[in-house]
């Protein structure tokens, strides 16, 4: 697929409207792949597509020493399926933690034969019972609209299409943007930003900047991505959960705050502390993130692949998470960026720098 | 083919302990592979040389799984009762009134703690095993024996009736789609997967062990079409389903569009599968080493994982024609 | 029973924040092993060559490091910390419970409210619970919650944190200072409490030809009406897993490790199948396969601040797998599958 374009533009916001408009349903990201690719061809020395999908750009770094940072950040968008065709409307399943209550009178495309307008059609308040008023739609009550015949819809449309969330993005007020798929873009943009500062900068190490595929179903691409890059360390890029109301204080962090920077078993310490001392020495505002387990992150698969990859984790604050409206900081996401190009020109030439226990 | 699938269905295996199920597709593959072996953990693997073509073949894996649900006990209590814990996605609904078989052939029956007129829904908790024996001491079987639901194979027409359709009608088609393959410019490596059924377990250390360049998952699916059936277009006797999405995992483009087209070229009917539960061994092949090219052929199934499943032969062979096409051609 | 049983059971370390125990491995095992490593997730790895050259049978023993605690989220300006669980903690054994906290181990209480306050029977979530320390200072998001817990005896068993798994800790220890004709390499495995997590990277590096994971278990041996499953019972030797959770055991393992038992006379039972996990769960799926075992040591209470077990059930342990390994768990496994 060739797309016919301007040279990009590369302020954060036109990045992040770019990413977030372009459909990529896990499974179903040729599209997102594409359009990741024209920003990221210029900042690295090759890139390459593999078995699943994953895009990774591999910018060489100075040092004959020959060690591997890995940059993951996922490009797949949660989405729906279409499961069968019922009398000119479409039943669906989810792609991902779809919220389905951020879901009715929502619009999406559906990419048929070709791309098609839709609305997930919902039954209007007046025709319910007031029980049934009282009580969220359930699945089973939600189909989407195309307006097309029954015959019409089967010539275009067949089970297993991919359908998208349809929301262009804007800037909101105090420098912060809304959209869907922020939930990563927003972290494919902190890997553009950071591939960018470090054009004029030195780095020792090799950096795979790796855009994964299929994360929101299982982590799944940065499975195989990690397996054959062999990493020495790896670092996940992704999002986290915005201070908002409804949200649990402990687990939210502050928007406009910098970088969350994981902690907890997922994320190695030592190489934690170096993320922790670069945002310090270089005066970036950030913030812990303590992640009691699972990060649900690609970190979570690089940190076992193979016999174990040290691995760190950035995540900018995003709120409304898994909607249509999520909202995001745009200086968090700059933030991040030189942030994660201070650490990669910081990472030590002696992996044993890196070691546990160090102390004794 | 009817036949096959009969005696493949009679046969013990739930997962972790296919020893027989495994010798007996063993002695069907004899003659069909030019080799043949048992990796550590148990998966049969079977390997076809390639027999066509100049050597740009890939290596194919094909996975059935050998394992079915079932039982086991835990304890064996003073007047001769089993306790139990299921083996696999058993549906704790489905228990009472069904049979189980151990390996050494004792029967074994559900009963549930209290009044039969109660209206509680049975929990693994409260059932338990009656496996004819008067006391702890003479009972025939003890902690950590397997059994596997059994009601007798039965056919209307070609629709077929067992407790273990999943998967065994899937091992039907390998042995028959190796046996109607003539030539294939590809390296076939039939595998006879162990413990699908409790995490896809011997498909993940087969895959890594084999490093096929393509991965097909042969099993059954959901279907849509009886009664308040969760909305899904797979109906039985429509051909077999070429999988899209499952929980797990989404198809690889190349892999569909191969099989799809060996179906279109061939007039074979299929349909277009998109299941909201359950995955197969291909979901743990595609994420093996550095990430497998991975589709599943699915034969429709109602009733999975009930004692009384049901499909329909045609749709069986009709897989068989599907995979024998595709494997015969190119992989494009 | 021995000191290092009781150093293991002290020491502090949830998932992530293993370091005292390696430590405490470390100096224990330096006279003992070939080799020392640590590895980027945090295993411990003890190499030991077998006494016998013309024997290729590389036999791996794992046991985690890592006990259920806590971490603290978010310390309060009134001078009480929110946390959540690292690893399986149940809540209704939490409230009124005596706790250390971070790397100074500053005490703290979870805080229960006074009898009269409280309405309904609901069981708090650990979300909910607050911890207390008073103010104290120095402690910071990120820092680990262990049980406070004495190590003693309690008339013949012995009481103390942690034995699951500081009692497979010491077992691997003690295993690691004989001598098998078969290379041993013994694992003490990090974050098996969040996922079984250290174990599997542990065992793609080792590529062993058997792997057995020593673990202290479930005991269920309370009394009650119903004649149903103990899981296991105290006093009546290792438990065998045949199928938990996690993983189905290799089944001419379970088989050696019976017929070793039955051989030297040594008590043994079958753990309830169906409960649990252990790190065999991602140890047999490393790369093609490794046929795998767990052989537990009976504890009662475990996740809890005070776990009893018999110390003739962890001497039991030691001869049925030092046995083993001198016998046929040190000698390549018969290739063909059939069981007899």
């Amino acid at each position: 697929m060739t797309r016919d374009r301007q040279p990009p533009e590369t302020d954060s916001f036109s990045l992040l409207k770019d990413l977030s408009e372009t459909p990529g349903v896990s499974g179903q990201e040729e599209g997102i792949r594409d359009c990741v690719s024209v920003h990221l061809a210029p900042l690295v020395d090759d890139l390459r597509t593999d078995t699943l999908g994953n895009l990774t750009g591999h910018k060489r770094g100075m040092n004959p020493c020959g060690n591997k940072v890995m940059l993951a950040a996922h490009m797949d968008e949660i989405g729906l399926i279409v499961t069968r065709l019922e009398q000119g409307f479409l039943r669906f399943a989810p792609v991902g933690g779809v919220d389905l209550g951020a879901l009715p009178a929502q619009e999406v495309t559906v990419h048929g034969r070709t791309d098609l307008p839709g609305l997930i059609a919902s039954r209007p308040p007046h025709v319910l019972t007031p029980q049934e008023r009282e009580n969220p739609f359930s699945k089973a009550e939600l189909f989407i609209d195309v307006g097309l015949s029954a015959d019409a819809l089967a010539e275009s449309v067949s089970v297993g299409d991919f359908i998208s969330v349809r929301q262009s993005a804007a800037e909101l007020g105090n420098g912060q943007a809304t959209g869907k798929a922020l939930d990563n873009r927003v972290s494919v943009v902190v890997l553009l930003q950071a591939l960018r500062l470090l054009q004029q900068r030195r780095h020792a190490w090799d950096i795979y900047g790796v855009v994964t595929v299929q994360e929101e179903i299982g982590l799944r691409g940065a499975v195989t991505a990690t397996f054959h890059t062999a990493p020495d360390v790896g670092i996940a890029l992704d999002v986290t959960y915005a201070e908002q109301p409804g949200a649990s204080a402990e687990e939210a962090m502050p928007m406009g705050g910098g970088p969350a920077i994981g902690l907890g078993p997922n994320l190695h310490p030592v190489l934690r502390e170096l993320l922790v001392n670069t945002a310090e020495r270089t005066e970036i505002p950030y913030t812990n993130e303590v992640l009691p387990g699972n990060s649900g992150t690609d970190a979570w698969a690089m940190q076992v692949s193979r016999s174990g990859v040290p691995t760190a984790l950035i995540s900018v604050p995003v709120r409304n998470m898994h909607t249509p409206a999520e909202t995001v900081a745009l200086k968090d996401i700059e933030r991040s960026a030189r942030l994660l190009a201070e650490t990669i020109c910081a990472l030590p030439d002696d992996m044993s720098a890196l070691a546990l226990d160090r102390n004794g | 083919m009817r036949a096959l699938i009969e005696e493949l269905c009679g046969v013990f295996g739930p997962s972790g302990d296919e020893a027989l199920i495994r010798e007996l597709i063993s002695q069907h593959l004899t003659g069909l592979v030019d080799e043949i072996r048992t990796d550590r953990l148990g998966n049969l693997i079977a390997v076809r040389r390639p027999t066509a073509g100049n050597g740009d073949g890939k290596r194919i894996m094909l996975a059935a799984h050998m394992d079915e649900i079932g039982v086991m006990v835990t304890h064996v209590d003073a007047q001769g009762f089993c306790r139990f814990t299921t083996i696999g996605g058993v549906l704790t609904n489905t228990l009472i009134g069904s049979r189980v078989q151990f390996a050494n052939g004792v029967e074994g029956a559900f009963g549930m703690e209290g009044s039969p007129l109660s209206r509680e829904r049975p929990t693994p908790q409260k059932l338990f095993l009656d496996v004819g024996a008067s006391a702890r001491e003479n009972a025939a079987v003890q902690i950590g024996d397997t059994a596997v639901f059994r009601s007798s194979f039965g056919a209307v027409g070609d629709r077929l009736f067992a407790a273990n359709l999943d998967d065994r009608i899937g091992c039907a088609v390998l042995i028959q789609t190796l046996r109607e393959l003539e030539s294939s410019p590809h390296e076939i490596l039939a595998v006879f997967t162990v413990q699908e059924e409790v995490g896809t377990r011997g498909a993940a250390t087969a895959g890594y062990g084999l490093e096929p360049e393509v991965v097909l998952a042969i099993d059954v699916t959901a279907t849509g079409d009886f009664p308040e059936a969760t909305p899904m277009e797979v109906a039985l006797g429509k051909g077999p389903a070429i999988k899209i999405m499952d929980r797990r995992m989404i198809v690889h483009p190349k892999v569909r569009g191969w099989l799809e087209n060996a179906a279109k070229t061939n007039d074979i009917p299929y349909q277009l599968e998109v299941l909201e539960l359950g995955t197969t061994d291909a979901s743990a092949v595609q994420i093996s080493r550095a990430g497998v090219p991975a589709g599943t052929v699915s034969i429709p199934c109602r009733y999975i994982h009930t004692p009384s499943q049901v499909a329909d032969l045609n749709d069986a062979r009709q897989a068989v024609s599907l995979l024998a096409y595709a494997l015969g051609g190119e992989f494009a | 029973m021995d000191e290092l049983l009781e150093k293991l059971s002290i020491a502090r370390g949830v998932a992530g924040q293993e370091g005292e125990v390696r430590a405490i491995l470390r100096e224990a095992l330096s006279e003992h092993v070939d080799e020392l490593s640590v590895d980027s997730i945090g295993n411990l790895i003890a190499r030991k060559k077998g006494s016998d050259a013309n024997e290729n049978q590389r036999v791996m023993l794992a046991a985690h490091m890592d006990e259920v605690g806590g971490i603290v989220m978010r310390a309060n300006s009134d001078g009480t910390l929110k946390f959540r669980s690292v690893g399986g903690l149940d809540p209704r054994i939490l409230p009124g419970k005596r706790v250390r906290i971070g790397k100074e181990e500053m005490p703290g209480v979870i805080m229960r409210a006074p009898h009269a306050a409280r309405s309904g029977r609901r069981v708090m979530p650990i979300s909910d619970l607050l911890i207390d320390t008073g103010g104290a200072r120095g402690i910071e998001p990120g820092d680990m919650i262990t049980f406070e817990s004495s190590y003693e005896e309690y008339g013949a068993l012995l009481k103390g944190k942690s034995f699951d798994d500081r009692v497979g800790c010491y077992l691997l220890v003690e295993l690691l200072r004989g001598v098998y004709p078969c290379e041993l390499v013994g694992v003490f495995t990090v974050q098996e409490e969040i996922g079984l997590r250290g174990a599997g990277v542990a065992a793609y590096a080792v590529e062993p030809d058997a792997a057995v994971a020593l673990e202290g278990t479930v005991a269920d041996d309370l009394p009650r009406q119903q004649d149903i499953s103990p899981t296991t019972e105290l006093g009546k030797g290792p438990a065998i897993s045949v199928m938990d959770r996690s993983a189905h055991a290799d089944r001419r393992l379970v088989r050696i490790l019976a017929e070793t038992a039955a051989a030297h006379d040594i008590p043994w039972q079958f753990k309830q199948p169906g409960v649990g996990g252990t790190d065999v769960g991602t140890i047999h799926l490393a790369r093609g396969g490794v046929p795998a075992v767990a052989v537990a040591v009976p504890c009662r209470y475990i996740h809890t601040p005070a776990a009893l077990m018999d110390p003739a059930d962890v001497k039991n342990t030691i001869r049925l797998m030092s046995n083993a390994l001198s016998g046929p768990l040190g000698r390549p496994l018969r290739a063909e599958w059939s069981e007899e």
